[in-house]
């Protein structure tokens, strides 16, 4: 059982965004390509600017026991900045989101070839230990799934688990968590009560917080939004577009102006293949593919 | 597939990235204490997931190997009791030659009856509340009242039984000759402690069981098939009848012979109607499997004689004083383990076959 | 329509069918509809029969325990409620008899306790080993396993109690003198008949009742809220212990309730193997009696009909009945919002 080594320090929130980090002198490992970019055989790069690498798919093939749903996938994520995964339904993109964290290992008969880097090491590899791996990487559901506990309990979860007692930090780190999620003020006076009570757009808000209070460094978030009213998923929006200061953010999202607000880089999957990825501008303006600008603009999916 | 794939390298950690300089006086996440908590914790959490996980693979099968400890404790108590001649003899005072005849045809009757009175009112109901009744106060009340009939204590059935059946409260005793060719049937007001009182408080206190199965049997048919049928104009009742009833039938079956078996079981009820632990004959008085057919009289007057069965003898054998009496009570007790564990491997098989060749 | 098809077989087609199936679909008697009703209101008396038991029960009960039928006096018409419930001692047979209810409440909730520190937490733990741990193969082996764990008769139960489980477990380990021939250890009395045999048999007993009833109500719980666990760097054990059982937590409880009522009603075994004596105490190793096993005393004697002794079997009914149908309904109740809450 191993770790994966963290990044020598974390985010703080007066980091750069990704685009003034590209202006840094600190170019991207990849040899001056766009990560991103890099994935769609490095074509076309104009535009765009190189960020430190988070994640990285090489040649990854996923089955569900004999059916194959993910074919050959290698796409490149960049640390703190929004990467959006969009297609139709069944395309792959939540079991490809669900690949990065091993969300997928509880459901049997999955199995998948290929690599998953997280900071350079294989996640996939037999000394990580998963539990280890998903509380870096975290995840927030399509369907928000508070735990019929308190408010607080439910931030409070990661800490617990994780064998704080520090009330004090807990307690900070509760409040800090729903203020970054914006949910302080609306609950501030009722911790106690019931998370089952708030409603739907809090209840999402209230799984951010609490993925957040475990300190990960990615964010998986799988329609965060798609079951929300349009107020709500403004909150969400604003949320992630405030968290990607910090975080690295994967978003699977149904909804392309909701991609096209929210992202820096978009990846386009159909039928289990990664079609395109680059920058979200590129992509919708002027996509490479057929079958995307097909997508984009609405004549199938 | 329109990217190029890029060529396969071997893994190489990354150049390490100069450190961020965490400035701001908000810095995110207090200092790491998370990480360090969560790290040093984490070879502790997963002991302690081994550890209850070998605590609930060991409560789960501690309870199946007292299953067997149970059978076994029984087998060695009966060893070299259990005869042939047990099953085929009537109970005796010396208990070398004590058997369990009577408790067998008596146990046969009884529950043969009980199916017979319970099996149609149970199904009744439970087709009534799953494919009739609408959702009102009514249906609910009831619905909440079978669920609590099935958690009243048996020996409660047996109290009602008693009263209800054996003394029908408390009416005066007449008797009814009807003669046949023959021979004469002879019925009795009340019932007393006979095979129908027996049968009556069984069907009474498995009723419940017989609902509650059924309705989840009927409740596992889609509802796909009864619009189906009913589209093709088939009326309810045909819907039912011909649809979902055969659709929902080993589902019943499994229910009904599950709730038979516990019938089988049944002691308390027994006892309070006062069945007889300790009787040398058989129901109708019946001598040979012949009789059956060629004396209709005796068979009519089966439900109306006394009876005992094999749970009230096993009974009045643990109460008796001789300690050889107890291994005779062991080795009843296997023939009644060994009925039990036919019936309910049977409705076990009816449920995983079924289960199996079904599916919609 | 067919019927009226032949009757008019010149008429033009179309005309024909439309107006056979107007006059078709008016509301009108036919023998099938009329079999149709009466087969539906065969069936709803089939169900209300339940409703009939559950009045009968009562009436029973409350005829021969609270109100009379004139010229019958019922038993708390002669007994009064004061000493039912503040007499300690429970001796029908005496004269004057004695009638306070403690000592068998007592015998009954000193076989509960034992029972359900005994099956409760075995029967939760398989369940979240089933509905957790087991692979599916291993779920359809010890599930129906654990079923025929719950069709062993409770004679049998009773049996086992008295005759293996206290000369050869519980003596032994409370005795070892008589044993092993050690005399230099503890040596605590224990009666042949006694409430901790029988607590442990009903606890087996039940075992099966809480593990059926939990593992529905752990399964209920969405797999997303596992996910969702997961997904904060949970371990198995975090889920389980964290997750699914707190959120399964009122529905476990009801399966508890359930299974105590059981244990509460349960006559044979604690019959045979707990023993007849009515006495006042929390002491395991005595002999003690259940109101089961009380009713059991007075049915299987040849107690007369309408002595008090005989009416107070329907007393001491009574309040098993109530215990039973309240633990019950709350168990109900809660299962039934917990149902609504995943739903």
């Amino acid at each position: 059982m191993s770790l994966i080594p963290r990044p020598a320090s974390f985010a703080s929130a007066a980091n750069p965004s990704p685009t003034e980090t590209a202006a840094s002198p600190e170019a991207s490992p990849l040899s001056g390509s766009h990560p991103v970019a890099a994935n769609a055989g490095g074509a076309n790069t104009s535009g765009g600017a190189s960020t430190p690498l988070k994640i990285e798919t090489r040649r990854m093939n996923f089955f569900y026991g004999s059916h194959q749903a993910l074919f050959d996938i290698n796409l490149r994520i960049p640390e703190r900045a929004v990467t959006a995964l969009i297609g139709p339904s069944g395309c792959g993109k939540s079991t490809y989101l669900r690949a990065l964290n091993r969300m997928n290992d509880i459901i049997e008969g999955t199995r998948h070839t290929g690599d998953v880097l997280l900071d350079s090491h294989d996640i996939y590899a037999p000394n990580i230990d998963v539990v280890a791996l998903r509380k870096r990487v975290g995840m927030v559901f399509q369907k928000s799934t508070p735990f019929p506990k308190s408010i607080f309990e439910n931030v409070a979860y990661g800490m617990r688990i994780a064998g704080i007692r520090n009330r004090t930090f807990i307690q900070e780190t509760v409040e800090r968590c729903l203020q970054q999620s914006a949910l302080w003020n609306e609950v501030k006076d009722r911790l106690k009560d019931s998370a089952m009570a708030l409603s739907g757009g809090q209840q999402q808000r209230l799984c951010i917080a609490r993925a957040l209070a475990t300190n990960p460094e990615v964010l998986l978030m799988d329609e965060p939004a798609s079951a929300l009213d349009p107020a709500s998923t403004a909150r969400i929006e604003d949320l992630i577009i405030e968290l990607k200061q910090n975080y690295t953010i994967v978003i699977v999202t149904h909804n392309m102006q909701q991609a096209a607000r929210i992202s820096e880089f978009t990846a386009f999957f159909c039928q289990g293949r990664l079609v395109e990825v680059g920058l979200t501008k590129q992509l919708f303006f002027k996509p490479r593919e057929k079958e995307t600008e097909d997508y984009i603009t609405g004549r199938f999916g | 597939m329109s990217e190029t794939p890029t060529p396969r390298r071997p893994l190489s950690p990354l150049p390490e990235k100069p450190p961020i300089p965490t400035t701001s006086p908000t810095t995110f996440v207090g200092g790491g204490l998370v990480e360090e908590s969560f790290d040093l914790a984490l070879a502790r959490r997963h002991r302690n997931g081994r550890i209850f996980e070998w605590v609930c693979w060991l409560a789960t099968w501690g309870s199946v190997l007292i299953l067997g400890v149970l059978i076994a404790a029984m087998a060695w108590q009966a060893f070299g009791w259990l005869t042939p001649k047990f099953l085929v003899s009537m109970p005796k005072r010396n208990p070398a030659e004590a058997g369990i005849l009577p408790g067998i045809v008596g146990t046969f009757w009884l529950i043969l009856l009980t199916a017979i009175l319970s099996v149609p009112l149970g199904v009744g109901a439970a087709i009534y509340l799953e494919e009739y009744a609408k959702p009102t106060l009514l249906t609910r009340f009831i619905q909440l009242n079978i669920a609590n009939l099935a958690g009243v204590p048996s020996i409660v059935y047996g109290i009602l039984g008693f009263t209800a059946f054996v003394r029908m409260f408390g009416l005066a005793r007449s008797e009814y000759l009807i003669s046949f060719g023959i021979g004469t049937f002879q019925l009795t007001l009340p019932f007393g402690r006979t095979v129908i009182s027996g049968a009556l408080t069984l069907a009474l206190l498995s009723l419940p069981v017989v609902i509650i199965a059924s309705q989840e049997a009927l409740r596992s048919v889609p509802p796909s098939l009864r619009h189906a049928s009913l589209a093709l104009g088939a009326t309810k009742w045909q819907t039912i009848r011909y649809q979902i009833i055969p659709s929902a039938l080993p589902g019943m079956m499994t229910g009904v012979i599950l709730a038979m078996s516990r019938a089988i079981g049944e002691t308390a009820p027994l006892v309070a109607i006062g069945a007889a632990t300790y009787i040398t004959f058989t129901p109708g008085r019946i001598g040979s499997l012949s009789e059956v057919v060629t004396r209709p009289d005796k068979l009519a007057q089966v439900p109306f004689d006394s009876f005992t069965t094999i749970p009230m003898q096993i009974y009045g054998w643990i109460n008796e004083a001789k300690p050889d009496f107890q291994h005779v009570a062991a080795a009843a007790i296997l023939v009644l383990l060994a009925i039990l564990l036919i019936s309910n491997g049977l409705a076990i098989y009816i449920r995983q076959h079924f289960q199996k060749k079904i599916r919609w | 329509m067919t019927a009226d098809d032949r009757q008019s077989p010149n008429d033009p087609p179309l005309a024909s069918s439309h107006g056979s199936a107007a006059s078709d679909l008016v509301y009108r008697f036919t023998w099938q509809r009329l079999r149709e009703n009466f087969i539906q209101f065969t069936l709803f008396m089939c169900a209300l029969l339940s409703v009939l038991t559950t009045l009968a029960i009562i009436f029973v009960l409350v005829s021969e325990a609270v109100f009379g039928i004139p010229p019958e006096r019922a038993f708390f018409q002669e007994i009064s409620l004061s000493q039912f419930f503040l007499e300690t001692r429970w001796a029908p047979q005496y004269s004057p008899a004695f009638f306070g209810i403690w000592p068998l409440v007592c015998g009954t909730f000193l076989i509960a306790a034992i029972a359900g520190l005994i099956g409760l937490p075995t029967g939760l733990l398989s369940a979240i080993y089933l509905s957790e741990y087991a692979s599916p193969r291993v779920r359809s082996i010890a599930k129906p396993t654990l079923e025929l764990l719950a069709g062993v008769p409770t004679v049998v139960y009773g049996y086992f109690g008295l005759r293996i489980v206290t000369p050869y477990f519980i003596r032994p380990m409370l005795r070892p003198a008589d044993v092993f021939g050690i005399d230099w250890l503890w040596n605590i009395p224990v009666d042949g008949f006694n409430a901790l045999s029988g607590g442990i048999v009903v606890g087996l007993m039940i075992i099966p009742t809480v593990c059926s009833l939990s593992e529905d109500v752990l399964r209920a719980v969405p797999r997303t809220l596992r996910e969702a666990g997961y997904a904060l760097g949970s371990t198995k054990f975090d889920v389980c212990v964290r997750v699914v059982v707190p959120s399964a937590l009122s529905g476990i409880i009801a399966a508890f309730l359930l299974a105590i009522s059981r244990a509460v009603g349960e006559t044979m075994a604690v019959t045979i193997a707990a023993g007849q004596k009515p006495t006042l105490t929390l002491n395991p190793l005595s002999q003690i009696e259940t109101m089961t096993a009380y009713v059991v005393n007075v049915m299987s004697g040849d107690t007369p009909v309408g002595t008090i002794e005989y009416k107070s079997l329907y007393a001491v009914a009574l309040v098993l009945f109530l215990t039973t149908l309240v633990m019950n309904l709350i168990s109900q109740m809660v299962l039934a919002r917990y149902r609504e809450v995943y739903q």
